[in-house]
């Protein structure tokens, strides 16, 4: 407590994948982390066998875990992890790789979040996602965190003055960052006069709020920027990034997240601010936590957010590019890989690499994530600052 | 303003009886004090005994100070409303069939935030108190009610779906004879009760209560528990329109083992007190778990009438409290039996009542009124179990502190009957 964090001088993120998501799939979680292991080990021309650190987030495992995936896939790691964080487990993961990696534990890791999505099998996740939400959430109708998030829009509608209209151009403004996007479940373009119109789903949330369970997965690797310059892959460097969790607890209601207790330390050590952001990818299963990301991660004050963002352009080509993919409002929601497609969009936008959805001269990038509704309120929070090579 | 519950329709045969879903029923064992709580009608939450702090969801370990003594305590209901959502769909069937649903949060006066249910007629961001409530899986569930009682609350479509309320709906009372049966008819007349069938045995013999009931309109079947082929025969006609059974039927008589001499008055009490409780389970219990999602005038509740020293017996009855003992052993097998369909058994538990065979135990005693008060505000309030008069609540409280303590105070030289 109190000592400065290290710096992640020497480490890079490298073969950012994604495996185009489908709304329903026959094939396991297993397969959907094989398949995006397989790419990001082929972008670095690596065997299985040569990958001595792996890190998995996923839901839909069970009865594995990692250790049961190094048999099933064949690897031998000598340093292993998995992320039950949810929408945060990108940044953790990589936080946790790339310590591995400059300590020389490990030298590369694979970095990889894939759920599939079976008919029948969100609801059958929901019933038993935590203790918490078995005892007080799920027996008061909240299938899945659609009645949570509704809770916190209206409170956050009264507190702050803000309007549907508010959290619908986020929304648009990111269906038309999908459009561009080859992998989003989502094709048509979607208006305000749609979003507002939309079937209602839990007061004041509608449809275009809320994201689609998919199949999927993302991929990425960590190692050492010697290693990535030997192998030539274009690479992100880590400027900075923080996790923390059950922030604010004494809240009755959860109107900030854990960014705003990290926030200085997470521009600081990148020795950045909000305005040096070329583009921002917020873990958006939500509107209004898009909202408050940009609040708590110093864009405006809190209750400023509807504000700021009227008078912004959200899409790749605008003054503030935002969840350049279409993020999982438009692409789905793929379980844990949720928690990856932001930040794997992002080494890919400040690689160079974003093809049809590249922010022209992306140089440094804001990623976020939040996770784990365990009753009233998510409880991991993370961020990381990536920056061009 | 709650809109006003209008009687059902007439039942159209033709059209498909709504299969019973229940809510999500899964709970950690930690939470069960919730449920134990709400099953006699009280708010309880974990409070730390060392620290004091409030906990909720229930737990394992404190969350200021990590103890992990909490025992669960009443503590006060209230609190604000802090925001609210009505929830238009869900992956539950439950909660898809009933919706709009309205939930919310609400910061408790002492420290934590419930997610609950809603009543329709709390106003946004207004005072609420928590009421807990058993919901169609008979599992604890809290839900916000305006600070004071509003008109006609009690049909809010959300709050009906957590009692048994006997309003519009038809009752059947095993125990024509029973000397409490009139009492009880005119309280569910008074609740609001659509129909009230009337079991009566061996019809050829008078009795002083059938003039009143006759008088109140009371439909009378010969019913006869100890006879199987009559209890499936009133079963046949009845049981598709019974949406509240109470089982007041009882053979009594006083003394305890060496007092009687023989086992011919035993054998009676328990064909009546407990086989007769299972003749009825086994002919109306199937027809009432189908009927448990059936509208308005669904099946709600079975009720069962014991003796209160069920729970602990002494010789001054023992031999008719060992049948009820019995009965509330069967009960605890119905409960479970029921559940899956959401059908709810509460048992009422009464200390002696007025009447000629608790003649020569001294007051207090329960009256025919306050017997059939406390069914219907049971039933009206969704509980499992009722403890009807002082004695029963007297002794209720002292099984619950230390069973052992009470078979002993009781069964001690003296009047302890």
């Amino acid at each position: 407590m109190g000592r400065r964090r290290q710096s992640y001088d020497g480490v890079v993120l490298a073969c950012p994948v994604s495996i185009p998501y489908q709304r329903y799939s026959v094939d396991t979680a297993h397969w959907w982390i094989a398949t995006a292991l397989r790419e990001t080990l082929k972008a670095a021309k690596l065997t299985p066998k040569e990958l001595d650190g792996f890190s998995v987030s996923s839901f839909t495992l069970f009865p594995d875990t990692p250790v049961g995936l190094t048999q099933h896939l064949g690897l031998s790691p000598r340093w292993l992890d998995m992320i039950p964080m949810g929408g945060a487990s990108g940044v953790v993961a990589l936080r946790r790789a790339a310590r591995a990696v400059q300590a020389g534990d490990s030298d590369i890791v694979a970095c990889v979040a894939g759920d599939t999505n079976h008919i029948d099998s969100f609801r059958r996740m929901l019933s038993s996602f935590s203790r918490f939400a078995m005892d007080a959430s799920y027996p008061y109708g909240y299938g899945g965190p659609n009645a949570n998030f509704a809770l916190l829009t209206d409170r956050y509608m009264t507190e702050f003055n803000a309007t549907r209209e508010d959290f619908g151009r986020i929304c648009v403004a990111q269906r038309a960052n999908a459009l561009n996007y080859p992998g989003a479940i989502m094709k048509k373009p979607l208006t305000l006069e749609d979003y507002m119109n939309a079937r209602p789903i839990a007061d004041p949330i509608a449809l275009f709020d809320c994201v689609m369970p998919v199949a999927g997965s993302e991929a990425f690797l960590v190692m050492t920027e010697d290693e990535a310059v030997r192998r030539d892959l274009p690479f992100a460097r880590i400027g900075s990034a923080i996790e923390r969790h059950n922030a604010h607890a004494e809240d009755p209601i959860q109107l900030r997240g854990g960014w705003t207790v990290d926030l200085d330390e997470l521009y600081g050590m990148a020795q950045a601010a909000p305005t040096d952001m070329d583009l921002v990818q917020t873990y958006d299963d939500y509107p209004v936590i898009s909202m408050m990301q940009i609040e708590d991660l110093g864009f405006c004050g809190k209750g400023e957010g509807p504000d700021f963002l009227r008078d912004k352009d959200m899409t790749i080509t605008g003054d503030f590019p935002h969840n350049t993919n279409g993020g999982q409002l438009s692409a789905g929601q793929a379980g844990a890989a949720g928690g990856f497609i932001g930040l794997v969009e992002a080494i890919r936008q400040v690689t160079g690499q974003a093809g049809p959805t590249q922010v022209k001269d992306a140089k440094k990038a804001l990623v976020s994530g939040f996770g784990m509704i365990n009753y009233d309120r998510g409880l991991c929070t993370s961020a990381a600052i990536l920056e061009a090579a | 303003m709650t809109t006003p519950l209008q009687p059902p329709p007439k039942k159209n045969p033709q059209k498909r009886t709504v299969s019973p879903t229940r809510p999500p029923e899964m709970r950690s064992r930690a939470s069960l004090g919730l449920q134990a709580a709400a099953a006699e009608g009280r708010f309880a939450l974990q409070v730390c005994a060392e620290c004091q702090t409030v906990q909720y969801p229930p737990r394992d370990a404190c969350q200021n100070c990590l103890s992990t003594d909490m025992p669960w305590t009443d503590v006060s209901p209230d609190g604000e409303l802090l925001a609210e959502t009505t929830i238009r769909t869900s992956t539950n069937l439950y909660f898809r069939e009933r919706s709009p649903w309205r939930t919310g949060s609400v910061k408790l006066d002492a420290g934590p935030v419930i997610i609950c249910h809603v009543h329709g007629d709390c106003a946004p961001r207004s005072r609420v108190t928590l009421w807990n409530l058993l919901d169609r899986a008979g599992q604890a569930t809290l839900l916000a009610v305006p600070q004071e009682r509003t008109p006609l609350m009690e049909d809010d479509p959300q709050l009906r779906q957590m009692t048994a309320d006997p309003k519009h709906r038809r009752v059947l009372i095993t125990d024509a004879r029973h000397p409490g049966t009139p009492a009880l008819v005119k309280a569910l007349k008074d609740a609001g009760a659509a129909m009230i069938f009337v079991g009566e045995a061996e019809t050829w013999r008078p009795y002083p209560g059938r003039a009143a009931l006759e008088e109140m309109g009371v439909d009378l079947q010969p019913l006869d528990l100890t006879d199987t082929a009559s209890v499936q025969k009133l079963a046949g006609e009845y049981g598709g329109k019974t949406d509240i059974l109470i089982n007041n039927a009882r053979f009594m008589r006083p003394g305890g083992v060496l007092e009687r001499g023989d086992t011919a008055f035993a054998k009676e009490e328990i064909e009546v007190n407990y086989l007769g409780l299972m003749r009825l389970a086994q002919a109306f219990g199937p027809g009432m778990c189908a009927r448990a999602s059936d509208g308005v005038n669904s099946a709600a509740a079975w009720v069962n009438v014991l003796s209160v020293e069920a729970l602990s017996n002494a010789p001054a009855y023992g031999c008719f409290n060992a049948s009820n003992a019995a009965a509330f052993a069967l009960s605890q097998s119905l409960r479970a039996e029921f559940r899956g369909a959401g059908l709810r058994v509460m048992n009422v538990f009464t200390g002696p009542t007025e009447d000629a065979w608790y003649q020569p135990l001294p007051p207090p005693k329960v009256t025919h009124g306050a017997l059939a008060k406390s069914i219907v505000d049971g039933l009206q309030r969704g509980l499992e179990d009722v403890y009807c008069g002082d004695v029963a609540k007297d002794l209720h409280e002292r099984f619950r502190r230390d069973p052992k303590v009470l078979e002993r105070e009781r069964t001690m030289a003296g009047d302890m009957a």
